[in-house]
């Protein structure tokens, strides 16, 4: 193989690997707020509980988070030298905004938000959380802006094959800019949320803290009903966004070959193994004219297929009709799963009905999944090209041998292999040992006149 | 020409910040086989714990930084070190996720010896990526043309045992500072023979640069540099003294301080023999700068945030002063 394909699928695996982390950061992150906001606001006992354990995973995932991520930055440099050198003047300044404004906001508080308990007032502790979330959603607005510019490129001018910036307003609210971030944010909310929701399902089902993870279920099934319609609302719209900028990408996430004729819709396919050699779908089962009306919201919508485009200028469509499908189906599941919680909040049994807590059980990995999805959608979907339209992936690899991206590919793989084996380990680890209830709360985090300690128990029979 | 120079002493001054405060960071984890039991061990790494990803950051930004102001040296210099380089990285994976999994584990063992190697690895492949850069790079037009182990050389392996000894000194001085007892007496004694060892070793390195690439010499001797190069080993010799009389005098906070001094007087002296080289031999920051308006619109980020930056890293800094004790316990 040739250094495009192996760095291709390193940065490819690398970069799936460390989405899974951030996703849960993010949204943990505004959960911890939440719960500590709670703690400071009723000063009931259970919420610092919630905090301190909840913290572990978090703390947990986000070291594995902060060493992936790292060296993601570095093989734009190692493995994508002619690719960095001609967008630098764009993309680069980005991420140096992420690094400043970001990761040293994370990194900065994270040491106060998990061992400053004994150290600082609640308020300073509670702004730390604050700042780590923070910092969390904006490493997330900076990097998102610069990938959705190799999507929609804007805000420059192309000079000896170098990307040169005219605007870095364009640059960074470039199309598809909005909807990325907004769809990538709501996809690590949603995610935490029925991770959360998972885990607090599998504890009250083996009826173990009950009081304790109800209200840690409460919470997450509250973000979760936000977040769920939301999310199919801002894929929607994502969808719609791909469709006027990147035409080959949607023709290909919908398997579809043939530009429909004027004054007939095009064609929804819903199942199909899509052939890219013989341009054609086998076992189509389609749904007629559904197509523009999602896409172009008219019936007889007119929507470029795929043969419209240049056979070396296809994205390939086996790949995103399936990718993109999964990821649409988890969206609705998330949503039907929590029509069925509001019809049990209705008739108040949302705690004691074991198959709606075996189900969040079972739905809880697929948020990670769906996060994959999208981005092999949305990354291979850009294919053949770095920035889309402009600069080819072929053209963009480092003038390096072979051979040592062989060697950094397998490393890559037996190593995030090791840590993500650990990671899940010491993960369930910690859930396994469940809440510490008992040890005391540090003085300086008290009101004057509050125990330190005892009051849990009591404090937990409300609800 | 002006925002060159502002840039590149920025991106020198975050990369001798990284050096400093991930340097005493890794050093720890060098000295980590040197603790008797867990109960130490977790002692250190409570010494660190609570500062080590905000220390690690200032190496992400510098990456950054360097993509954004100095493209060039980011892409060359990061396809000619590729071995060097994801070795470091190797090595920061397996430091970085130590610090949890060691705390939740029961059988701490091997989550030591990660915590371990991976400090050796790192520090051993960032002297070896300084080595070779200083060494130089095979460029043609601009871009890298050398082979796949161009950095592996006498020099570049010197350079990185020589980093070992050096984070060695400032993870011990560091530790003097926030422990007691008998871990603080080990410590005077390993960074008193680090000291000697990196004392040998920057004589050695000092006296070997100059033939690995003859153009440092004329640079050194060129004017105006000329005039002042000569107060860098002056400041060297200096911390060195000053160093081995606080080690001596069993003062706690003033050995860090002279470590980091003697470091500083290293790196300076190092800068002004490779400037205004971006990549020696050939190519100079005038040619590896980005675009005017990057430099400017990156500047901006860096006059406003980085002051704020510096600001809550102090204060954090400040919320854990103090020696660490046993009690305070992983979160
Ligand atoms: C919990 C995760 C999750 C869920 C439930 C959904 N998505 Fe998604 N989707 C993502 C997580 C995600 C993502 C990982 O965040 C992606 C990858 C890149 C991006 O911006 O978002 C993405 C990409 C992505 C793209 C491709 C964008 C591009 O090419 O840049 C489209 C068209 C949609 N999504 C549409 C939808 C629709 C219509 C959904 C619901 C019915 C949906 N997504 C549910
Ligand atoms: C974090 C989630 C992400 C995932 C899972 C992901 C996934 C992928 C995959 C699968 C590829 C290979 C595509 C192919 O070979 O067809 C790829 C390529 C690439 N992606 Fe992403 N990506 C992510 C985020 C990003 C971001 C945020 C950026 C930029 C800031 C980015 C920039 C690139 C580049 C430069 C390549 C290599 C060139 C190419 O193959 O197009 N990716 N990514
Ligand atoms: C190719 C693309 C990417 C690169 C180069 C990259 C780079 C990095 C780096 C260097 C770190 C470590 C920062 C530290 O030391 O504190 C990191 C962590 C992080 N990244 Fe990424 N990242 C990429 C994709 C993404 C995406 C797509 C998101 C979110 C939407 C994201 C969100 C985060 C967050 C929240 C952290 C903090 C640590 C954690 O959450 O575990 N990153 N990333």
């Amino acid at each position: 193989m040739d250094v495009v394909t192996l760095s291709r699928i390193q940065f490819g695996l690398t970069t799936a690997f460390h989405i899974l982390f951030p996703t849960l950061t993010i949204g943990l992150a505004i959960f911890l707020v939440v719960i500590e906001f709670l703690w400071l606001k009723t000063r009931k006992e259970i919420y610092y509980r919630m905090y301190r354990f909840w913290v572990r995973i978090f703390a947990i995932n986000f070291a594995v988070g902060v060493v992936s991520g790292i060296t993601l930055e570095f093989q734009f440099g190692t493995n994508f030298a002619l690719f960095s050198e001609a967008v630098a003047n764009v993309i680069a300044p980005l991420m140096a905004y992420e690094g400043m404004t970001a990761f040293f906001l994370e990194a900065g508080f994270l040491g106060i938000m998990l061992f400053g308990w004994n150290r600082v007032s609640p308020a300073i502790h509670f702004f730390s959380t604050c700042m780590v979330a923070a910092g969390a959603s904006l490493s997330a607005f900076w990097i998102m802006a610069a990938n959705a510019w190799m999507h929609t490129p804007a805000g420059f001018e192309l000079v000896d094959g170098r990307f040169m910036v005219t605007s870095y307003w364009d640059a960074i609210f470039n199309p598809a800019f909005p909807t990325h971030l907004a769809h990538m944010l709501m996809a690590s909310y949603e995610t935490s949320a029925f991770a959360v929701a998972g885990i607090s399902a599998w504890y009250l089902l083996k009826g173990e803290k009950v009081p304790f993870f109800r209200r840690s279920l409460a919470l997450a099934l509250i973000m979760a009903a936000v977040c769920a319609p939301l999310q199919v609302l801002i894929g929607d719209l994502r969808g719609l966004n791909v469709a006027e900028y990147q035409p080959a990408k949607l023709a290909a996430m919908e398997a579809h070959w043939e530009t429909n004729p004027e004054g007939r819709g095009a064609d929804f396919v819903a199942f199909a193994i899509p052939d890219m050699e013989e341009e054609k779908n086998h076992f189509e089962v389609v749904i007629p004219e559904l197509l523009s009306l999602l896409i172009t919201h008219s019936a007889d919508g007119q929507i470029k297929g795929l043969k419209e485009f240049p056979r070396d200028e296809r994205p390939n469509a086996l790949v995103l009709f399936w990718t993109f499908r999964a990821m649409v189906a988890v969206g609705f599941l998330y949503l039907l799963v929590m029509l069925w919680a509001l019809v049990l909040f209705l008739k108040k049994r949302l705690y004691d009905t074991p198959a709606f807590l075996k189900t969040l059980i079972v739905i809880q990995p697929l948020g990670f999944i769906a996060t994959i999805m999208g981005w092999i959608t949305s990354e291979m979907g850009r294919q053949p090209w770095t920035v889309y339209g402009l600069m080819r992936t072929a053209d963009s690899a480092s003038p390096i041998a072979a051979g040592n991206v062989v060697w950094s590919l397998t490393l890559f793989v037996l190593f995030f292999g090791l840590i993500g084996a650990s990671f899940f380990y010491y993960i369930f680890k910690t859930l396994k040992k469940g809440p510490d209830m008992d040890s005391e709360i540090p003085p300086v985090q008290l009101l004057a006149g509050m125990e330190p300690f005892g009051e849990a128990q009591e404090s937990m029979e409300v609800k | 020409m002006a925002l060159i120079h502002i840039w590149i002493s920025l991106v020198g001054l975050v990369v001798i910040l990284y050096v400093m405060l991930d340097g005493f960071t890794l050093g720890v984890g060098l000295l980590f086989p040197g603790a008797k039991d867990e109960e130490e061990r977790n002692l250190m790494m409570n010494t660190i714990a609570p500062v080590w990803d905000a220390n690690q950051t200032w190496i992400v930004f510098g990456g950054g930084a360097l993509f954004a102001v100095f493209p060039l040296i980011y892409t060359v210099l990061f396809s000619a070190l590729y071995i060097p380089l994801l070795t470091f990285l190797f090595g920061l994976i397996f430091r970085g996720v130590a610090f949890e999994f060691r705390a939740t584990s029961n059988r701490k063992v091997q989550w030591n010896r990660a915590f371990f190697w991976g400090s050796l690895v790192a520090t051993f492949a960032q002297g070896l990526t300084l080595g070779a850069y200083i060494s130089g790079i095979r460029t043609v037009n601009n871009r890298f043309a050398g082979g796949a182990f161009d950095w592996f050389t006498p020099f570049s392996v010197t350079v990185g045992a020589a980093l070992i000894a050096g984070y060695i000194l400032l993870g011990s001085t560091y530790l003097i500072i926030k422990t007691e007892g008998e871990i603080q007496r080990r410590a005077y004694r390993q960074a008193t023979w680090a000291a000697w060892i990196v004392a040998g070793f920057m004589l050695l390195v000092s006296a070997w640069t100059p033939s690995v690439d003859p153009a440092i010499v004329e640079r050194w001797f060129s004017h105006p540099r000329v005039q002042f190069i000569w107060f860098f080993p002056v400041m060297g010799s200096a911390a060195f003294l000053f160093l081995l009389v606080s080690l001596k005098r069993r003062y706690e906070i003033y050995p860090f301080v002279a470590s980091l001094s003697l470091f500083l007087s290293a790196y300076l002296g190092l800068e002004a023999a490779i400037y205004p080289m971006a990549i020696p031999p050939h190519m100079t920051i005038y040619e590896a700068a980005a675009q005017t308006e990057t430099m400017i619109f990156t500047l901006w980020g860096v006059g406003i945030v980085l002051p704020v930056v510096l600001g809550y890293t102090i204060y954090s800094y400040s919320v854990f002063r103090g020696k660490v004790t046993a009690e305070e316990g992983y979160h």
